[in-house]
């Protein structure tokens, strides 16, 4: 079969459409991104008619995948780690609807936050809602998961979670395709009521998803995904879980590790796989990319029984991604290190790009504010997060998506005035919509910054839900038309800009104001995309 | 054969480009092959690195280990001493000298370039130069890539090829800019290795 060049994101994405999926549902975010914007460019997919156009948050993007599989017909969403948190309501209720169609959830983690705000391990979300796991240790093997999940999922009636982690999804490797499937033909569930969690038939689905437990185990039992690789020396026995597996055998030459291995990459643990390590060996080490969840479940309140080290006994450090030097301390191999970074290399940090509309923003925005102290900005999460660093140290929180209109509500409630919420539009349409409803319901006295460049800019310029709609959507919410403005983040607009913020900071009620200026990034892209087509 | 390299810069300074055109002729040559990149937010003019591995068997980890790289391939000076612990004692460092400021801190040039000149396997190369004098100010990477084909132990033709595949619907010029460009860098490498 074919062989491709694919990065772990691209091979789910594949994966997932020579499945047979008839939809993807994203918002993006690093490290997940680039699994949608595979699909989006894929003559395949435009083939088959596979919608793929991204969502306004995770929570909408959930619900239609579960629409979809409602119908009959295959679906993936793709999130990173913290946009499950925003899908969390519907992904723990699907575990009990259960699916039609096959159902894939992909969850990309961040260990080390490289581009995140923590380092949350979706497996915990996984345990939570009882569902099968997948974790795939390499790009091979997320495509060949794709096709696997999507059977799982429809042999047992059941969504799938999978969870990958940033360098699985941003690191490039040979990938062989299997025969594409077509896609479903459109089918109701059996069951017409199996959706409708009403106490009453949520009970009876709950029963079922805690008796598909037994299912779900004997397929990590069986399905070949995990492995168990015996071996001599029984002092040590090793469980991995994901990549982890190939900073292990990368420290030994063809891969002869001289004790058992545990090599986990599906969900629930193989509980008989367990036992027979855990009854072999003298002591068993855990090498988890992401959090001790393993090693907590061996361990257990108690910790008396089987003799087990890992992230929790400091064999590996609490946190962080792990990586190969970081494995062969802990097997007590020979560390090799190049010479020191030399003291007059210094940090070169993200900075917001010179001419970006972002820039003008705050600087007017400061100015506006220079009379009433510093303290006073909360903000949200996009390239404008960057507005916390030097020369602006214009904002003061960045916690969640849609957070700084709601953050700039309590403490205008708690007597901060003025206060000031800074926001991106994509992340107004995202999740910060609402709060502003709550600030108009309350005629809070908060100015709120809608920062439109009109793209979603940090992940790389996916098309905002809000494009051309902003005006619309606040007095729809019950903005009053003259509080609420566009102006133009430029120099030479700055004087005006700065009046106009002292003024809506002075209002006592909702304003919002909404610099508007294109994305550098985009604007670049979209010319030379221009002049080509020329 | 195997080949583990570092390649850094600074966001937006190509060298995603530069692994492209590895990767070609990887593949066409039957090599395995990982790469890690960056993705994200650390692409605004932030310090950006990819782990690029080749082997004729097959690869385990995405990362390559401390003290184990063969290259080091930077456009950018000061980043190519950021990955020094990565290389190996026998490893070569590549690497372009035109700075690329967006700090306020940026280190003397004399120490960055003394710290250079303290790697006993080094190319040290104003490729940013080269490149102008090409007509072509936008390959200072593919430059430093053609520095780096010596010591890459990668055939000329291949690399070459991998251009073609990537340059040749941009147009003739961008094309044969790049062309000149990897020829330039390799030149200098056969002057002084």
């Amino acid at each position: 079969m074919e062989k491709l060049l694919l990065l772990g994101d691209e091979a789910i994405a594949q994966g997932a459409l020579d499945a047979g999926i008839s939809g993807i549902y994203a918002y993006p975010g690093t490290p997940s991104t680039e699994i949608t914007e595979y699909v989006q460019r894929s003559k395949q997919a435009r083939e088959a008619g596979v919608r793929s156009a991204w969502s306004a948050n995770e929570k909408t993007a959930m619900e239609a995948a579960i629409g979809m599989s409602y119908a009959g017909k295959r679906a993936m969403v793709c999130q990173k780690h913290v946009g499950l948190n925003v899908a969390a309501d519907a992904f723990m209720n699907s575990a009990v609807t259960g699916a039609n169609g096959g159902l894939i959830f992909v969850s990309a983690d961040d260990p080390s936050m490289h581009s995140s705000q923590n380092e949350q391990d979706s497996r915990y979300f996984g345990k939570f809602a009882m569902l099968p796991v997948l974790e795939p240790s390499n790009q091979q093997e997320a495509y060949d998961m794709c096709h696997y999940g999507y059977e799982l999922s429809e042999k047992f009636g059941t969504p799938v979670l999978m969870r990958i982690t940033t360098r699985l999804a941003h690191s490039r490797a040979d990938v062989i395709r299997k025969e594409t499937k077509n896609q479903n033909e459109a089918k109701l569930p059996q069951d017409l009521k199996q959706f409708v969690l009403l106490p009453a038939i949520a009970r009876k689905r709950y029963k079922l998803l805690l008796d598909n437990q037994k299912n779900f185990e004997d397929a990590s039992e069986n399905s070949g995904f995990n492995k168990y690789i015996d071996a001599e020396d029984k002092k040590i026995g090793i469980i991995t879980t994901g990549i982890a597996y190939n900073y292990l055998m990368e420290n030994y030459t063809d891969g002869n590790v001289p004790h058992p291995v545990l090599k986990i990459t599906q969900y629930p643990l193989p509980k008989k796989m367990v036992e027979k390590m855990a009854e072999e060996v003298e002591q068993i080490y855990i090498f988890e990319e992401g959090y001790p969840i393993v090693e907590e479940m061996l361990r257990g309140f108690l910790d008396k029984g089987v003799n087990v080290r890992g992230r929790l006994d400091g064999l590996l450090p609490r946190d962080g991604e792990l990586n190969p030097n970081i494995v062969a301390k802990a097997m007590g191999k020979e560390i090799t290190k190049g010479n020191p970074v030399p003291d007059i290399v210094k940090p070169r940090p993200p900075k917001l790009c010179d001419g970006c509309p972002h820039i003008f923003s705050y600087n007017a925005l400061n100015e506006a504010l220079a009379e009433h102290g510093d303290g006073r900005v909360m903000s949200d999460i996009g390239c404008y997060t960057l507005g916390a660093l030097e020369p602006y140290n214009a904002i003061n929180s960045c916690v969640d998506m849609g957070a700084s209109v709601t953050m700039a509500k309590g403490a205008a409630d708690a007597g901060m005035h003025p206060v000031v919420g800074v926001i991106g539009d994509s992340t107004f349409t995202h999740s910060g919509m609402t709060g502003l409803l709550d600030c108009i319901n309350d005629k809070t006295p908060v100015t709120i910054m809608i920062l439109d460049n009109e793209t979603t800019g940090m992940t790389g310029g996916q098309k905002s839900s809000a494009l051309g709609r902003l005006e619309q959507i606040c007095l729809g919410l019950g903005v009053e038309k003259e509080h609420l403005h566009v102006i133009n983040p430029v120099k030479k607009e700055h004087e005006a800009n700065v009046e106009l913020i002292k003024k809506e900071l002075a209002y006592e009620g909702v304003s919002v104001i909404i610099p508007r200026r294109e994305c550098l990034v985009t604007l670049t892209k979209s010319k030379r995309a221009a002049k080509k087509s020329k | 054969m195997k080949k583990d390299i570092i390649l850094a810069g600074v966001g937006g300074q190509g060298i995603l480009t530069i692994a492209a055109t590895i990767g070609y002729a990887a593949v066409a040559s039957n090599l395995y092959l990982k790469q890690a990149e960056v993705h994200g937010m650390s692409q605004r003019g932030g310090d950006v690195q990819s782990h690029f591995r080749l082997s004729d068997k097959p690869i385990n980890s995405d990362l390559i280990p401390e003290g184990r790289a063969d290259l080091i391939i930077a456009v950018e000076p000061m980043e190519a001493l950021r990955y020094l612990p990565f290389l190996a004692p026998d490893g070569w460092l590549i690497t372009n000298t035109t700075p690329f400021v967006n700090i306020p801190n940026y280190p003397d040039m004399e120490e960055v370039l003394a710290e250079i000149d303290k790697q006993p396997n080094r190319v040290a190369l104003d490729a940013d130069r080269i490149a102008k004098d090409l007509g072509a100010p936008k390959a200072a990477n593919i430059v430093t890539l053609g520095a780096a084909s010596k010591v890459l132990g990668m055939e000329m033709e291949a690399l070459e090829k991998s251009l073609h595949t990537l340059f040749g619907s941009k147009g003739e010029k961008i094309l044969n800019d790049n062309i000149a460009a990897l020829r330039a860098g390799r030149e200098f490498a056969d002057k002084n290795i």
